[in-house]
């Protein structure tokens, strides 16, 4: 026999006693551990939601005068870049060094043209990349199936009198207009869109670009170190972090990340009191066996050593017993947070900190205990025996 | 009071101990004066009522309680002049205590409390389990090994008291009320056992009651009264 099996054969047959105090741990450890696994989920799923809206950076070439433009109101007229960048110069964007963060990278080109009598402003996409990038864009008819065909923007399409389904001629090309996009607020729509290398032919600019618009997916992408290392690759380039709409993005997952660390460390917090208030009840009722166990030759560290060897075996079982718990209680309510989701695998790292933690609180909550019981005087013990 | 022979090394040495409590009154002394001695190999009944001060002297006699005043020597070593893990270290290797009550650890089993004072040994599992064995046989029980405390009759448990106490092999078996629980017939057979160890073993057993009817298995009792002690 070893002090260890005094501990174990402690909590076996004292096996209620066992299951209180495991159960503190394993409501504290089984909460973290489902509050955290939702967390987990629902920063994935709001940061794929939220990396599908839209571009965050945009490059475009540096101009020599300020913009005359605010608000949608340009002052002396409609304004158009004259600089542009080459095209097949863009897939220097794709080698910067954090280009794994790189989502979509959708150049256009910009261009005025005249339409019955009319100047209106017109863009050429890779719309294959484009409409996916602008998901508030709605269409009414459906997209351009061949370059050919154009969507007309709704303040556009109103002042040239046009509607989905008619034609039009660009500098003596005709097109077809396949769809109207429903009105945003904002400058697409006054304009006319179509295929990038089509309308670079119409506007005479084959193989430019006006401005490119970059997707970065930001689960702790250093957005400013990529502004800097795509403006590192193009020098006459002005390169811009929509840093507003990224810092609102994470601050609502950060916000909601710190929220459920308070939680966690309260539930904590509450089952380790627990453990220590059972541990210390504990050593009070065996104030007997203590007294025998000094009383018989053990000194004070061996006394403390069986009460702390109980705290590791209460903490272990705890431990797993409480990630268990956790990761299947996460399961059953992930589908009612976030109804597409699909089950979560069991996270092993999760598991292993889990059973650690609940072991170092155990272990922690039983100090006071321990010394407690080590320091009982054996005589004033065995008097009440 | 009694006079200690210093012409005999003695293994034990009671010299003016006393023992003084606090209480709401004040100072209360639970021993006053007491001085004798044990040698090895003796059987020695110290008797007294209840609160004459006997389960005091025990504890003193054990390392387990400071006395107030006086000395314990024991082997010629002043017990007290030890710090409190040394008394510990002493209670192992010389001391055997058999309480009130059995005391037994009540979630092991017989063969597990036997082998609980060595648990803190260096022993390995077979020496602890040879030894815990020959105990067992000493005292009768090798057919309840594996049974709990409160499986036993009240014989039973005073036996695997006893073997608990003497497994370590310790000189010294201090006894307090063995058979305070026991009816007549129990308590005949518990105290042939003690006289047997103590006659085959060479075992010095050190025994408090207060039942005069189980004096005579010792060869000499000491009577406790009012705090100081007398030969008899």
């Amino acid at each position: 026999m070893k002090l260890y099996n005094i501990s174990i054969n402690n909590l076996k047959r004292r096996k209620g006693k066992m299951i209180f105090l495991v159960l503190g741990l394993l409501i504290g450890i089984a909460t973290i551990v489902t509050m955290l696994s939702i967390t987990e989920s629902m920063t994935l799923d709001i940061e794929e939601r939220l990396d599908r809206f839209g571009a965050n950076i945009v490059m475009v070439p540096k101009r020599e005068n300020l913009s005359l433009t605010y608000g949608g109101i340009n002052v002396g007229g409609v304004s158009y870049e004259v600089s542009e960048f080459v095209e097949a110069d863009l897939l220097r964007i794709r080698e910067i060094k954090d280009n794994r963060n790189l989502g979509a990278v959708a150049p256009k080109i910009m261009g005025a043209i005249e339409v019955d009598g009319r100047k209106v402003l017109l863009m050429g996409a890779n719309l294959e990349v484009e409409l996916p990038l602008k998901t508030w864009w709605h269409l009414q008819g459906r997209p351009p199936e061949n370059d050919s065909e154009v969507i007309f923007g709704s303040e556009a399409a109103m002042a040239l009198g046009l509607d989905v389904g008619d034609s039009l001629q660009m500098n003596g090309q005709e097109f077809l207009i396949s769809a109207q996009l429903a009105a945003t607020g904002g400058s697409e729509d006054n304009i006319i869109i179509g295929d990038l290398h089509r309308i670079q032919q119409v506007l005479g600019k084959e193989g430019k670009i006006s401005m490119v618009e970059i997707a970065a997916f930001c689960r702790d992408c250093p957005i400013d170190e990529m502004v800097l290392q795509i403006a590192g690759q193009f020098p006459d380039a002005k390169v811009t972090a929509l840093k507003q709409a990224v810092m609102s993005k994470m601050q609502s997952v950060e916000l909601f990340k710190t929220f459920s660390y308070g939680i966690a460390a309260l539930v904590i917090f509450i089952g380790s009191l627990l453990v220590f208030v059972s541990m210390m009840g504990s050593v009070n009722e065996r104030t007997r066996e203590i007294g025998i166990f000094r009383a018989i030759g053990f000194r004070r560290g061996h006394v403390m050593q069986i009460i702390l060897l109980e705290a590791i075996v209460v903490g272990l079982i705890g431990g797993l017993a409480g990630f268990l718990s956790g990761s299947g209680l996460a399961r059953l309510v992930l589908p009612f947070v976030i109804p597409e989701s699909s089950s979560p695998a069991l996270n092993m790292q999760m598991g292993i900190i889990a059973i650690a933690l609940a072991v170092a609180l155990s272990l922690l909550a039983s100090l006071w205990p321990a010394h407690k019981g080590s320091r009982m005087d054996p005589s004033e013990a065995l008097r009440a025996l | 009071m009694n006079q200690i022979d210093n012409t005999v090394e003695h293994l034990i040495e009671i010299q003016s101990v006393g023992k003084d409590y606090q209480s709401g009154d004040g100072v209360v002394p639970a021993i006053r004066q007491m001085d004798f001695a044990i040698d090895d190999g003796e059987f020695v009944t110290i008797m007294g009522h209840s609160g004459s001060g006997k389960s005091t002297l025990l504890s003193i006699l054990g390392g387990l309680n400071h006395p107030s005043r006086g000395q314990v020597l024991v082997d010629s070593l002043d017990l007290y002049d030890l710090t409190s893990e040394q008394r510990a270290d002493f209670r192992s290797e010389y001391v055997g205590i058999i309480f009130q009550s059995f005391q037994l650890i009540p979630y092991l089993t017989v063969r597990e409390n036997v082998v609980l004072p060595m648990a803190i040994t260096g022993l390995t599992r077979k020496q602890k389990e040879k030894m815990a064995m020959d105990v067992l046989v000493k005292v009768g029980l090798t057919d309840k090994v594996d049974r709990l405390p409160d499986q036993l009759s009240g014989g039973e448990q005073e036996r695997v008291a006893i073997a608990r106490a003497i497994v370590n092999r310790p000189p010294i078996l201090l006894a307090d009320e063995p058979t305070g629980n026991l009816d007549s017939e129990t308590a005949s057979e518990v105290m042939e056992l003690l006289s047997r160890l103590n006659r085959e073993e060479g075992l010095t057993i050190i025994m408090v009651t207060h039942n005069p009817e189980i004096s005579v298995y010792s060869n000499r009792t000491i009577r406790v009264q009012d705090g100081t002690c007398m030969e008899h």
